[in-house]
């Protein structure tokens, strides 16, 4: 239930991690650590390489320089089934229904049992039963389908890429107290949003990103991002 | 997850979604039917000539068609960009190749059964040779059209055109089997050669590119 | 170093004056067709030039897919190119020469046939290059020149079976013809100079090809450096 030691070796070790795209520099030189058992928010503004940085995590994507290593691997479609990742676009197919979905996405992960997919759905607050395809959900649902999609083979690394946008403030707050039951369990959580409000009080260290860079990361961190800007964090 | 049982999931989850949609099979169809009833405008042959072109025709009409049907299938992994979420996972690419290489050939298959009756109406066919081969032919050369063409198809995702890139990398690569299609059809239709070797030909193209294929699609699936 | 570029280049075309004299004035002239003949001296090397190409191309490719080294893509991409030029010349100079001798402008004969293909095989790398969106590149068109090149042979024995089906006349005499001894030697000579033209050609479009990736990382490591705010 607790947060693991401190001592715990890091789940993620980034090392001077360099992304071009032709001649932009998405990340330009990224060192960090990230240890496990906690939720960190990445914020900041567009462009500023918080998607790139969860993709090349997620393993979609290679880096251009540097290294990184992952729940102890050198890449991360090693421990691909201890990876859950949440895209910014929902990664669902509108044809099939909720279950049909799910399921398909366990047999990726060798989860045979409908169950696990039911139980996931009803995490998140789906009835598992609905019939309706996807295409046919509101954001909120499609969002929510989404997350459990992420979490169904309860990875040990959860990696999410503005999982409220666009969505209703119920499930935006639904889905925020489902993420820390999660990082309760002992899960490592990266989180990418602009909605650094709706986490407060919920993550354990915000990340401030700028310019392909991490500018400054801390418990407070998203006070001093706000304060520069001049963006009110509002809820 | 072994590569059979991923292979078999996708292909059931594709089919599914093609049962409701009806997307690829509605487009085909009508894109095949539209050829023949142009080519037959265009030609108007005797019934021994008709012999000689229907070959050609055939494959053509195929051709294109089957060129539709690979675009769509991999248009449906792109909406969504859902194929983060195959390739985020830990199962094998080629099974997802296969899959889709699977599903494109009983798509297509299933064209080539519904049309050649209606080529054969319209140009008053009549097999001197021994109708099995044609199936054979029929099954090997659709298979080289498919296998290479969902490798292509996918390939041409990470470009820019890719309706035009498509056809414009596959059907250079696909002349040798093309010929062996359509000569195999045409000496079997006037009985007037064996087209063994072209089934052996179209065996061998096949089995090396259906391996290439296997071999190289990892390196594309994340080519990002 | 300097020096090898221009020095090659001279060589290059110093060999070339010569077996074109060699060619066009001193070999004998051909029985049947006439001093037509002659292009037979180009037509026959350019083709074995762009296979030339083509091999290393395909080796190229399969060291990118196995290396991802810059080189090895910007050989690739090179001698593409140049195989794709000499392959032009192929197809340009066979029809000069059956036009006057046979009549015809294109026989679908077997080895103008696979030329053909393979023209439109390597033309469509090229336009898989320019349209690969960004950094996938090199990747994709490796993947795709091995596809190409095994090919090759395949589209070699279809067409040849083809011909045997249904003949039709061939460009340059069918294979049983010889060379008279005078045009053998004429016609090694081209050889060897068209074949170092095509490796001179391949290997200053590799520099270029070169220099153009050592620009974009210039760039690249600039942005890096660079200032956010």
């Amino acid at each position: 239930m607790t947060a693991p030691a401190p001592s715990s070796p890091p789940v993620i070790v980034l090392e001077k991690l360099v992304k071009f795209f032709g001649r932009f520099a998405a990340l330009r030189g990224i060192s960090a650590d990230f240890a496990p058992g906690r939720l960190y928010v990445i914020i900041g503004d567009n462009g500023a390489g918080k998607s790139t940085l969860l993709r090349i995590v997620a393993g979609l994507v290679e880096p251009s320089q540097g290294s990184f290593t992952l729940l102890g691997a050198k890449h991360p479609r090693q421990v691909a089934h201890r990876i859950g990742y949440m895209g910014h676009a929902p990664l669902l197919y509108d044809e099939l229904s909720g279950m049909e979905n799910l399921r398909y996405f366990a047999g990726l992960y060798g989860i045979r049992d409908d169950e696990i997919s039911r139980q996931a759905m009803r995490m998140v607050g789906l009835d598992p039963n609905l019939s309706r395809r996807v295409g046919q959900y509101s954001q909120g649902m499609r969002q929510r389908l989404s997350l459990a999609r992420a979490v169904l083979h309860n990875p040990e690394l959860m990696l999410l890429d503005e999982p409220f946008s666009n969505v209703d403030a119920r499930s935006a707050h639904d889905m925020t107290l489902v993420l820390g039951r999660v990082r309760d369990q002992g899960k490592t959580i990266l989180l990418v949003t602009h909605q650094a409000a709706l986490m407060e009080g919920i993550a354990d260290e915000f990340v401030h990103m700028e310019a392909g860079q991490i500018v400054t990361r801390g418990p407070e961190a998203h006070r001093t991002a706000a304060a520069e800007f001049g963006t009110g964090t509002t809820r | 997850m072994s590569t059979f049982t991923v292979t078999r999931a996708t292909l059931a989850k594709d089919l599914r979604m093609e049962w409701r949609s009806k997307d690829a099979i509605n487009s085909m169809l009508f894109f095949a039917l539209l050829v023949v009833v142009i080519f037959s405008f265009a030609f108007n042959p005797t019934a021994e000539e008709s012999r000689l072109i229907a070959g050609g025709l055939i494959w053509v009409a195929f051709l294109f068609a089957a060129v539709v049907a690979l675009n769509q299938t991999w248009a449906r992994e792109l909406r969504n960009q859902v194929l983060d979420a195959y390739r985020v996972s830990p199962a094998p690419p080629n099974a997802l190749f296969l899959a889709k290489a699977v599903g494109n050939f009983i798509f297509v298959a299933a064209l080539e059964a519904l049309m050649a009756p209606l080529f054969v109406v319209f140009y008053e066919l009549r097999s001197v040779g021994p109708v099995w081969q044609l199936i054979v032919i029929a099954l090997l050369g659709t298979w080289a059209l498919v296998v290479n063409g969902t490798f292509f198809a996918a390939l041409s995702l990470r470009t820019r055109s890719r309706e035009i890139m498509l056809p414009l990398i596959l059907f250079p690569i696909s002349i040798p089997a093309l010929l062996a299609m359509v000569d195999a059809t045409t000496s079997i239709l006037t009985g007037d050669a064996s087209p063994d070797f072209w089934i052996k030909l179209l065996a061998v193209y096949d089995i090396v590119f259906t391996a290439v294929c296997l071999l190289l699609f990892e390196t594309v699936l994340n080519a990002e | 170093m300097k020096k090898l570029v221009p020095f090659s280049i001279l060589a290059t075309l110093a060999m070339l004056g010569l077996t074109s004299y060699l060619a066009l004035a001193v070999a004998p002239t051909e029985a049947t067709m006439g001093d037509v003949q002659r292009i037979f001296y180009y037509h026959v090397p350019s083709a074995w030039v762009a296979f030339l190409c083509f091999l290393v191309n395909f080796v190229a490719s399969a060291i990118y897919l196995w290396k991802r080294s810059p080189a090895s893509d910007a050989l690739a991409a090179a001698s593409a190119e140049v195989g794709v030029v000499f392959c032009s010349v192929v197809l340009l100079t066979g029809p000069i020469w059956a036009r006057p001798v046979w009549g015809i402008w294109w026989t679908w004969d077997a080895r103008l046939t696979t030329t053909l293909v393979l023209w439109l095989i390597y033309v469509s790398y090229l336009v898989l290059r320019r349209f690969a969106a960004g950094g996938q590149t090199q990747a994709l068109a490796a993947a795709f020149a091995i596809f190409g090149f095994i090919d090759v042979p395949i589209v070699y024995m279809s067409i040849r079976w083809f011909r045997t089906q249904h003949p039709s006349p061939v460009i340059g005499g069918g294979p049983g013809s010889g060379l008279a001894p005078a045009m053998a030697h004429v016609f090694l000579a081209n050889l060897a100079a068209f074949t170092l033209m095509g490796i001179l050609f391949m290997w200053l479009r590799y520099k270029l090809q070169m220099k153009e990736q050592a620009i974009e990382s210039a760039h690249a490591q600039a942005a890096l450096k660079g200032v956010a705010q």
